[in-house]
């Protein structure tokens, strides 16, 4: 291959018959060294306008004690940095954060797990399946959360009335903050569990058929095969998985959002028991107009999320080890 | 006891309960969607009812009617078309380019700018929403589609998907031939890649135009309560001191529909995109 592209390179020019050292000739060689850079252009511009200018310049901004609209705003040094970690509401939105995507993630991840595992079999209309499954991942998350907010009603939700015909007592979904948390990533597993189960399928139908004949072969139930043949073998795709839930998890906003018995508040309930960072962050930066606190939150959830998934990459590699080699 | 011989030739054979299994997860996954529309099809008393009616009423046209009077829902499925619509044909153009770009042409510095392209993955661009929304109102974009279209002209994802499937799907012997003949960059990009790569372009287009439709947080912070997308539309409704809920679960319903279309009809499409953009070991 490297050969190829070295020819498609450098000798095409070459090879063109008699090459006149003309206008045509030198348009057409600046065509060839320019072109892919200006190809490869947008992308960079577009980073530029929304990735890495945002990052540096929040930053700055969060040096600041600056109000939206305030065109002299007074440089404060790491204040809002001190202020936040003594901000007990932050903390508290952290605490929900966390417990919102590990409540949402593990059980996720797992269930997904199974679900491929099921879904690799021989299935009679394995396609129809498949769109099934996926389908909550077309729902919008606005229409989620409202759908959501009013199965989960204290008073007329759906789950509640289902609770009290089985005999249970009904749970406040909205005002104990666990049971929030629990409704929240419920809402969040709805949508992406099927879409992780499909990914997690396609690396188990890249696993060589062999493999499993094998250890069948040499005695290995279905979990035994499952723990290691498959599991191993999936060990970067779990990874990948848990490394995007996780950016996704620590980000989640529109679910908490909509949840909200009073519809528009971004209190995340009465006494904030389900406000995430990132709905502190829109409060702060949105309700309160303080965007150069809210940009010292968006800074400390920027390298916490980059902690957290360097953990998970770490713990993910622990748990799917590689597969030991036995003798023949 | 079976002999290792069928045992072997059942591996990957589904259980019964295997059907069972899935067949609860798909109905799982219907009933939201179901739910918004019982109630939307319905009035508010439905909610009291200690075990609620299963089947739709007759009122969904009329609370669907009160959705267009409450909101500007005609506005907000034009704004959200015109925005999902540039986005998804300038995200699938660029990321064409830049994908054949890297995939086929030579040029300095092309690994490490593609290595870099990977890495961007996985910087939240949700963070970036304070200074985004500073510079919005300073060029005065603020409340205007432009605010919402211009960060998503291409994505990271799009380059790396696009590039993935040129690789191989482009011989080089084809453009090679096309630069012979004296064909320009651009027309070798547009005659034979293009064509070439049009299944990867049409996934990745789908993907971008859900993706967009669904967006909530960006738009909900940069564009005014008159001029709103779906999604930003729907918050509206449901935001007040009363929620009526058949009327903003009509709406969901509303916003729904078109991509629950879409996503039926291309369903097969999309899990076999999902399936081929998996990363594998």
């Amino acid at each position: 291959m490297t050969s190829t592209v070295r020819r498609e390179g450098t000798q095409a020019g070459v090879r063109r018959p008699a090459p006149r050292p003309g206008l045509r000739d030198r348009l057409s060689r600046w065509d060839v060294k320019a072109s892919p850079y200006l190809y490869v252009a947008p992308f960079f511009v577009v980073f530029g306008i929304v990735g890495l200018f945002p990052l540096l310049y929040t930053a700055y901004v969060s040096l600041f004690h600056w109000d939206a609209g305030d065109d002299n705003p007074d440089f404060i040094g790491l204040d809002n940095f001190k202020e936040l970690f003594a901000d007990a509401q932050f903390w508290h939105s952290l605490e929900n954060t966390v417990s919102i995507f590990l409540l949402s993630s593990v059980p996720q991840l797992i269930i997904a797990v199974l679900l491929a595992a099921l879904l690799s079999t021989r299935l009679r209309g394995a396609t129809g399946w498949r769109v099934g499954i996926l389908l909550p991942y077309a729902a919008s998350l606005v229409a989620l959360g409202i759908i959501f907010a009013n199965l989960f009603g204290p008073k007329y939700g759906l789950v509640n009335g289902l609770l009290q015909t089985i005999g249970l007592s009904p749970v406040d979904w909205q005002a104990n903050r666990f049971a929030s948390h629990v409704a929240i990533a419920i809402m969040v597993n709805w949508r992406w569990t099927g879409y992780n189960a499909l990914i997690v399928l396609a690396a188990m139908q890249a696993i060589p058929k062999e493999l499993h004949e094998a250890a069948l072969i040499d005695g290995a139930g279905t979990v035994r095969r499952f723990r290691h043949v498959t599991l191993p073998l999936l060990k970067p795709t779990l990874i990948f998985v848990t490394i995007t839930s996780t950016i996704g998890g620590l980000q989640i906003f529109t679910e908490p959002k909509l949840f909200d018995a009073m519809p528009g508040s971004n209190n995340g309930g009465s006494t904030h028991q389900f406000q995430t960072v990132t709905l502190y962050l829109y409060q702060t930066a949105f309700e309160n107009f303080d965007l150069g606190y809210a940009s010292a939150i968006a800074w400390v959830l920027f390298l916490i999320i980059v902690l957290i998934a360097g953990l998970n990459y770490l713990l993910t590699g622990r748990i799917a080890r590689t597969p030991k080699r036995r003798g023949a | 006891m079976t002999t290792l011989t069928t045992r072997v030739s059942r591996l990957g054979k589904p259980r019964k309960a295997t059907y069972w299994v899935l067949a609860v997860f798909v109905l799982g996954s219907l009933f939201p969607f179901y739910w918004s529309f019982l109630v939307a099809s319905r009035d508010n008393g439905m909610l009291t009812e200690r075990v609620p009616p299963l089947l739709p009423g007759g009122n969904f046209f009329a609370n669907a009617a009160r959705v267009f009077d409450t909101v500007p829902f005609w506005k907000a499925l034009a704004n959200s078309v015109i925005v999902s619509g540039t986005v998804t044909l300038t995200t699938v153009l660029f990321s064409s380019l830049a994908g054949f770009a890297f995939a086929k042409l030579r040029f300095r510095g092309r690994n490490a700018l593609f290595v870099f392209i990977v890495v961007t993955l996985a910087v939240p661009t949700q963070l970036g929403i304070i200074p985004l929304f500073i510079a919005m109102s300073k060029l005065g974009w603020a409340g205007g589609l432009q605010a919402v279209i211009v960060p998503n002209l291409v994505t990271a994802f799009g380059v790396f998907w696009m590039r993935q499937y040129t690789v191989d799907a482009v011989p080089y012997e084809l453009i090679e031939a096309a630069r012979v003949d004296g064909c320009s960059m651009i027309r070798i990009f547009w005659n034979v890649c293009l064509p070439a790569v049009r299944p990867a372009a049409a996934i990745l287009a789908m993907f971008t135009f859900m993706m967009s439709w669904n967006d909530f947080l960006w738009p909900l912070v940069v564009l005014d309560v008159g001029n709103p997308t779906v999604q930003v539309a729907l918050e509206k409704l449901q935001s007040g001191y009363y929620v009526d809920y058949s009327l903003v679960l009509a709406g969901t319903t509303l916003a729904t529909i078109p991509i629950l279309i879409v996503f039926l009809l291309l369903g097969r499409q999309i899990v076999a995109g999902i399936m081929q953009g998996a990363v594998k070991g």
